[in-house]
């Protein structure tokens, strides 16, 4: 930030020094900029406002129960969050267990192996993805991916791991499976960019020394560089998993729309941002839309913790040049 | 010209001399809780040339930046006591009308990223120049000796030129306006020996519609250009006098050390 | 070489080529989505898209122009209102900011800015559907606005920082007044990198769907007005992929199609743009 003026502690001229920054402009281009930075800190408040006063009615007819209850029935006035807070957080742990070996296996090949040019080319496109909006993610989900699940992946998987819970049950295409992989390609780009940065900013002296003792390339990275960078590592995480707690189009178009917790992956589900998107515009009655709102507030809330651990790991990577042993 | 200047805690400011255009008196400088400025007194007098001379960190490019209250720009600053231009207090005046008569050349060269042209008319236009600009650009960079140079690329960058060629666009730009004084602060550390040659010589053209103070580390040229010469060190102004007594003659002991090289 | 040796040599060279493996995968998603998009779309992509309305299934022939007009009317009052407050508040935080005010400004913007887009239009539907009593574009723009304004006050704010302070400084020795130092040497110093900021952010609203569904949500026809439902591009795509006709689909396609292709476009000028020097050179 730019260094501003500062008052001289004269007391004579303080006065007079206000008056002359008034008279030329500068305070009150201060003030006015300042009133449109407060704009920010308006919509920040009436964000919080509006999702609380907007979700009374819910809060205090269920209480704590709207988090623990799984009974979610518009026409009986039963609202029970709970599925979709399920939902939620099992599609995000599905996208964060593809997406952050993959993307992590991609950063280290761009930041340790790749010579700079394939390295900032490749980074290019992968920038670029993460600008592709999610409802184009979402229509090639719903055409290639679906089928893709149904008709080869889930069955083999069945096949080989039905024995588990988690990977046995009806097969449809759509559920929690499909949702998570494709919000693993949306977060992919995040967890790549921002661990290539970490990773880049481990000193070479790291490696070298890790090398010179015989150790291989792999071991050299694994062992030594990854660990230094790893608060970054984790922040990049973080900030996926924000990313995929708030991601509403793509997992929408294939989650199944089931407001039940099942433990099968193949199973149909509901997260959070599904159920605003689908419910939100035809709710009828005030319980009703309280309690979506009240949805709206859960994840809002949950989206601020992550993201503001995922700030403070990045922060105190930059901060400190990268982690401590 | 005036007795060597002895400050000690507790001098009363000595008779001012009556053709003196900035008296510094007792200015104490603070960044936060730090001092850097010791009850600097001086006297720069009118059309000459005055160096301040003293290693690194010892306050003398702090003193050149009260002058024209360009130390304002950093935070939890303080300034005590009084700079007086022709007389009056320069902290009671408003800042902008002081600047445009105090001007100001940095350390490293800073164009603005616009043409020659725009950069020299830069400080007439802000201050409402309502006369011919082009006449006006072209006498700032005659004065400074760079119109040969530059009049037929006026409205390429200013980034073009070459680093000897910037810093005279910058003094070419501080002299748009006409200032009384002109303050520069190591104009030549970033500059080979010729362009530095043609800045110095710039100076002895200007001085005569001018009053010029300049910062240097560089002993030689404080010898080569100024009538007075000032010795800063830790904060404080340890002597003051014509060059030739400050170089040929010191009378602290601190002085002869700085100028044989014992330090510094 | 010992056994454990080769090992550890085949490891590394297994591992290695793995980390080849996941970053070919990465940058090829990029094209795959790009070549399906072209294949499916390709066709569908033609004057009739351009100009004509939707129409009903089963009839060839039709558009989608009024989403393509509903969705430059709706991001151009996201831009009016956007721009202008992230641009002057990015110059607070740079120029002018305090210790307090500013940190809690900027602490806040990073909050918005993590907020999901479907909670934003959760705050639009109640700030002026709610009052207005209906659907409008008015309501979409003023959603998108928030999506535009902390992103383009942290890029504002990002690159102004940038600027040499002893830009400043020489401007302020002329005599100039702060506020005239900020609008004549600083902003056109920094004026790439705070374009490219715009740029980048406009691009990222014109192709955000959830806060569009309860605020402008759709129409089937040209827009009546700024204050009436409005047909966008995104929201087109995704009810027509969702419906059961073939040839919606192939319009969804076609639209995914011309909006990848602006975003696209939109992100490689910025980065063109910001290659070519941020601010001062020096």
């Amino acid at each position: 930030m730019a260094p501003s003026s500062t008052m001289s502690a004269r007391p004579t001229s303080g006065a007079r020094a206000f008056l002359q920054r008034l008279a030329s402009g500068d305070e009150i281009a201060r003030l006015v900029t300042a009133a449109f930075a407060g704009c920010i800190l308006l919509a920040t408040v009436g964000v919080i406002w509006e999702l609380w006063v907007n979700s009374t009615l819910a809060r205090h007819k269920f209480g704590l129960s709207l988090l623990t209850s799984s009974d979610w029935d518009a026409v009986a006035g039963q609202f029970g969050a709970l599925p979709f807070i399920y939902g939620t957080v099992v599609t995000s742990l599905v996208a964060l267990l593809i997406a952050v070996p993959v993307g992590l296996g991609a950063a280290i090949f761009l930041a340790e192996l790749a010579p700079a040019k394939i390295s900032s080319t490749f980074t290019f496109f992968i920038e670029l993805l993460a600008a592709v909006p999610s409802v184009i993610y979402g229509v090639l989900a719903i055409f290639t991916l679906v089928p893709l699940m149904r008709d080869y992946v889930e069955p083999a998987l069945k096949k080989t791991l039905g024995f588990l819970p988690i990977f046995s049950g009806t097969i449809l295409g759509v559920g929690y499976l499909t949702a998570g992989v494709i919000l693993a390609l949306m977060v992919l780009p995040f967890i790549i960019s921002i661990s290539r940065e970490a990773l880049l900013e481990v000193p070479t002296e790291q490696r070298e020394a890790a090398l010179a003792l015989g150790c291989t390339r792999w071991e050299s990275t694994w062992q030594v560089v990854v660990p230094y960078a790893r608060l970054g590592i984790f922040g990049s995480i973080f900030l996926g998993l924000a990313r995929a707690l708030g991601e509403t189009m793509c997992v929408t178009m294939v989650i199944g729309n089931d407001p039940s917790i099942h433990t099968s992956l193949f199973a149909p589900g509901y997260t959070i941002a599904a159920i605003l998107a689908n419910e939100f515009s035809e709710a009828t009655g005030d319980l009703y839309l309280h309690s979506l709102v009240a949805l709206g507030l859960i994840l809002f809330l949950l989206t601020i913790v992550i993201n503001a651990m995922a700030r403070l790991l990045i922060i105190a990577t930059t901060r400190r040049g990268s982690g401590h042993p | 010209m005036g007795a060597v200047n002895v400050p000690s805690p507790s001098s009363t400011a000595k008779p001012l001399a009556q053709e003196a255009k900035l008296h510094a008196v007792n200015l104490n400088f603070y960044y936060g809780a730090y001092q850097a400025l010791h009850n600097i007194s001086l006297d720069v007098p009118a059309n000459q040339i005055t160096a301040l001379i003293g290693p690194s960190g010892c306050g003398k490019s702090t003193f050149l930046r009260t002058l024209n209250r360009i130390s304002e720009t950093i935070r939890n600053t303080r300034v005590e006591g009084q700079v007086l231009l022709d007389g009056e207090d320069v902290l009671s005046v408003d800042v902008t009308a002081l600047r445009r008569r105090v001007g100001m050349v940095f350390q490293k060269s800073n164009p603005f990223p616009k043409s020659i042209f725009d950069n020299v008319a830069y400080g007439l236009k802000v201050n409402g120049f309502r006369g011919a600009l082009a006449d006006a650009v072209e006498r700032s960079l005659k004065r400074a000796a760079l119109w040969e140079e530059v009049k037929d690329k006026l409205q390429k960058s200013a980034y073009a030129l070459s680093g000897g060629q910037q810093q005279r666009l910058c003094i070419a730009r501080a002299l748009a306006v006409d200032p009384e004084v002109l303050l520069l602060d190591e104009p030549c550390s970033a500059l080979d020996p010729i362009a530095t040659a043609k800045i110095e010589d710039l100076l002895f053209t200007l001085k005569d519609q001018c009053t010029i103070v300049i910062v240097t580390h560089n002993m030689q040229q404080a010898a080569r250009v100024a009538d007075r010469t000032g010795f800063f060190l830790l904060g404080k102004l340890i002597e003051y006098n014509t060059t030739e007594i400050i170089f040929k003659t010191p009378t602290r002991q601190e002085t002869e050390d700085y100028i044989t090289g014992r330090f510094g | 070489m010992t056994l454990r040796n080769r090992w550890r040599k085949a490891l590394s060279m297994v591992m290695l080529s793995l980390t080849g493996v996941c970053a070919v995968l990465a940058v090829s998603v990029l094209f795959l989505i790009l070549g399906y998009l072209v294949y499916n779309g390709w066709r569908s992509v033609d004057w009739n898209f351009f100009t004509k309305l939707p129409k009903p299934p089963g009839e060839t022939g039709g558009g989608m122009a009024n989403a393509i007009a509903g969705s430059a009317q709706i991001v151009l009052i996201a831009i009016v209102i956007g721009l202008p407050i992230g641009f002057m508040a990015g110059v607070y935080l740079s120029e002018f900011g305090g210790k307090i005010f500013a940190s809690i400004v900027r602490y806040m913007a990073d909050l918005l800015n993590g907020v999901p887009s479907i909670v934003i239009g959760i705050f639009a539907w109640s700030v002026v559907v709610v009052p207005m009593g209906h659907f409008s574009a008015l309501a979409g723009g003023v959603a998108l606005s928030l999506i535009l304004i902390p992103i383009t006050a942290r890029s504002t704010e990002q690159f102004l920082s940038t600027v040499p302070q002893t830009l400043r400084e020489g401007a302020l020795a002329l005599g100039a007044s702060k506020w005239k130092t900020i609008a004549t040497v600083v902003v056109p110093a920094a004026y790439r990198g705070i374009a490219t900021g715009m740029i980048l952010g406009v691009a990222r609203i014109s192709g955000e769907t959830a806060p569009l569904l309860f605020t402008s949500l759709n129409n089937q026809f040209w827009s009546a007005g700024w204050n009436q439902p409005t047909a966008s591009l995104p929201i087109m795509i995704y009810s027509h992929a969702q419906a059961p006709y073939d040839d919606w689909h192939r319009q969804a396609w076609a639209a995914g199609l011309v909006l990848l292709l602006l975003v696209l476009f939109a992100n490689v000028a910025a980065r063109l743009i910001l290659s070519r020097g941020i601010a001062v050179q020096k």
